[in-house]
């Protein structure tokens, strides 16, 4: 068949809602979008470990501690499970650590930003893993079978995580100055990057047309964020809180929030490198790597010696 | 009589946090992803052993005492956990031999435990010796292939034994309060299994190292300080918030 119909086959499928498998032909515009945005995905949820990590020796309870700790380990195993699923379109995980580790890859520039107080862990639960459960729910009907498989056992972890961060910083609403005046003032740090998780606006966003075309995206990045903001001015009236934005208003025609003007120059320089701890980020994860080094050679070498020694027997 | 159980259980608290909390450390900067999501795993089983541990003395203790006040608010003087967990991570291999260590006690005290009288530390022991054996197997498995890995990770090892085998001694003195079971007949077992897995491992098991003793009655290395510094910072810094 020329590749002509084998396109034209591919389509229809997608149309059709049939789920692309990984021996299916697809178009290597296809393959390499899927890999770009899921190993992307995947590094985010790994270094997105490190600015909640970061609080783990500093919880401030034992129950605290005892749930961050779960759900930077939830973070680490949906960082494995994307690894799985992008590794089925023909890229190993090494080759996508090394360029995360170059540069050659991206992840979320949220995680750029620092953890200062114990309010962002709550923040960060509601308005980060808030952000990214609207972009996951859309997700598990991507058209590629084994990422929207994938989503589907994350999302339901990420909104137990939305919950938790929310009702953290719940409790701090609810308790003294100190710890009131902590949760408004991670609620200002956190709203704007959280914004810009959904990227640059459509009319600027070079790849949306076909990722639409092809089901890998359902929504556009400005119809997700305008979702997400909906949500969020609702939930912030139980916080008893307010969200950084003096034009965030109820537009009673749209049926939604106006809200004002996002810092599109920060979120490019970001994006460049330029964030707050790009640089620490990626050295971090740079030298877990390096340090593991001799581990992964100590268990390959291991490995090999107990298998000759299955063999001689 | 009920200060030496108060104590006890203290003592087998804050060694189940100290060394979750050191464990902690490694979450999100493992060697292996995989790796990275064990360790944590095992972090988390032993703070929720703490947690049982605290609960169950903060009953003993009465009035105002909880899970919290207990790890949150005694100083370094009055924590009881083992100078084995408290050692500094090092590399993989001395968070892994320290594990093992540990585990390997642990398991052989929780046996014990079970079966002692207290009711409330049989059950909590009972509960705790499932995780404990995956801990052991596991911590065991990596020693393993540390040992006999590569040239570089058998002369690691042996730097992490020198480094931390003088810690093991205190685990089989019994201290004044710690009259629940005899930790020194678990001696003998302890040293035959770990010379199994060392002798697996191509590893030498030390002889005559002199021991160093103190944590269990609250004479720590310096490091326990700067741990309970971190830990408890938070709470110190706002005293009577909920959180
Ligand atoms: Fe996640
Ligand atoms: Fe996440
Ligand atoms: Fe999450």
């Amino acid at each position: 068949m020329p590749v002509q119909n084998f396109e034209e086959l591919f389509q229809q499928k997608i149309d059709n809602e049939i789920k692309i498998e990984p021996k299916d032909w697809m178009p290597d515009a296809y393959r390499k979008t899927n890999i770009r945005q899921i190993s992307q995905h995947a590094h985010s949820e790994i270094v997105g470990m490190l600015p909640e990590g970061n609080w783990i020796s500093r919880a401030p309870s034992l129950k605290r501690k005892a749930i961050l700790i779960a759900k930077v380990q939830d973070e680490a195993g949906h960082g494995l499970y994307l690894y799985s699923a992008a590794e089925t379109l023909g890229m190993s995980r090494d080759e996508m650590i090394n360029d995360l580790h170059s540069g050659k890859a991206k992840y979320s520039s949220i995680f750029n930003y620092p953890s200062l107080t114990w309010a962002d862990m709550g923040a960060i639960g509601w308005l980060v893993d808030g952000a990214a459960i609207l972009n996951q729910v859309m997700l598990c009907r991507t058209s590629y079978g084994p990422y929207a498989r994938a989503m589907v056992r994350i999302c339901k972890e990420e909104s137990f995580h939305q919950r938790q961060g929310f009702e953290t910083l719940l409790v701090l609403s609810r308790g003294t100055e100190e710890q009131k005046a902590m949760c408004q003032d991670a609620i200002n740090r956190w709203w704007w990057p959280s914004l810009m998780m959904f990227g640059p606006r459509d009319s600027e966003s070079t790849n949306s047309d076909q990722s639409m075309k092809w089901k890998i995206k359902r929504k556009t990045n400005d119809e997700l964020r305008q979702n997400f903001i909906d949500m969020i001015a609702e939930q912030i009236k139980v916080l008893g809180m307010t969200l950084p934005d003096p034009a965030l208003k109820w537009n009673e025609e749209r049926k939604h929030y106006d809200f004002g003007e996002i810092d599109w120059n920060e979120f490019w320089n970001v994006v460049k490198g330029n964030g707050p701890c790009n640089k620490q980020r990626i050295n971090a994860r740079r030298k877990a790597h390096e340090d593991g080094q001799w581990v992964r050679e100590a268990a390959m070498a291991y490995a090999e010696k107990k298998q000759s020694k299955t063999k001689a027997a | 009589m009920k200060s030496n159980l108060i104590d006890y259980t203290l003592h087998l608290a804050d060694t189940a946090l100290i060394l979750s909390q050191r464990n902690s450390e490694w979450c999100g900067h493992g060697p292996i992803l995989e790796q990275d999501i064990a360790i944590t795993n095992i972090s988390l089983d032993l703070l929720g052993q703490a947690r049982n541990f605290y609960q169950y003395a903060a009953t003993l203790t009465g009035g105002e005492a909880t899970e919290d006040s207990l790890a949150y608010l005694r100083t370094e003087r009055e924590f009881k956990n083992l100078l084995l967990v408290e050692q500094e991570n090092g590399d993989w291999g001395q968070t892994i031999l320290r594990q093992y260590l540990f585990s390997q006690f642990q398991y052989l005290m929780f046996e014990k435990l079970q079966q002692c009288s207290d009711e409330q530390l049989a059950a909590i022991a009972s509960k705790s010796i499932k995780e404990t054996a995956y801990h052991l197997r596991w911590s065991s498995e990596w020693v393993c292939r540390l040992g006999d890995g590569t040239k570089e990770s058998h002369e690691r090892m042996l730097l992490a034994i020198e480094e931390l085998w003088r810690y093991t001694g205190e685990m089989f003195e019994s201290a004044v309060y710690e009259t629940i079971i005899n930790v020194a007949s678990l001696k003998e077992d302890w040293m035959q299994r770990v010379s199994a897995v060392f002798s697996e491992a191509t590893l030498p098991v030390p002889e005559n190292v002199f021991m160093q003793t103190g944590g269990k009655k609250g004479i720590h290395t310096e490091l326990l300080g700067f741990m309970l510094t971190e830990l408890q910072y938070v709470q110190r810094t706002y005293p009577g918030a909920e959180w």
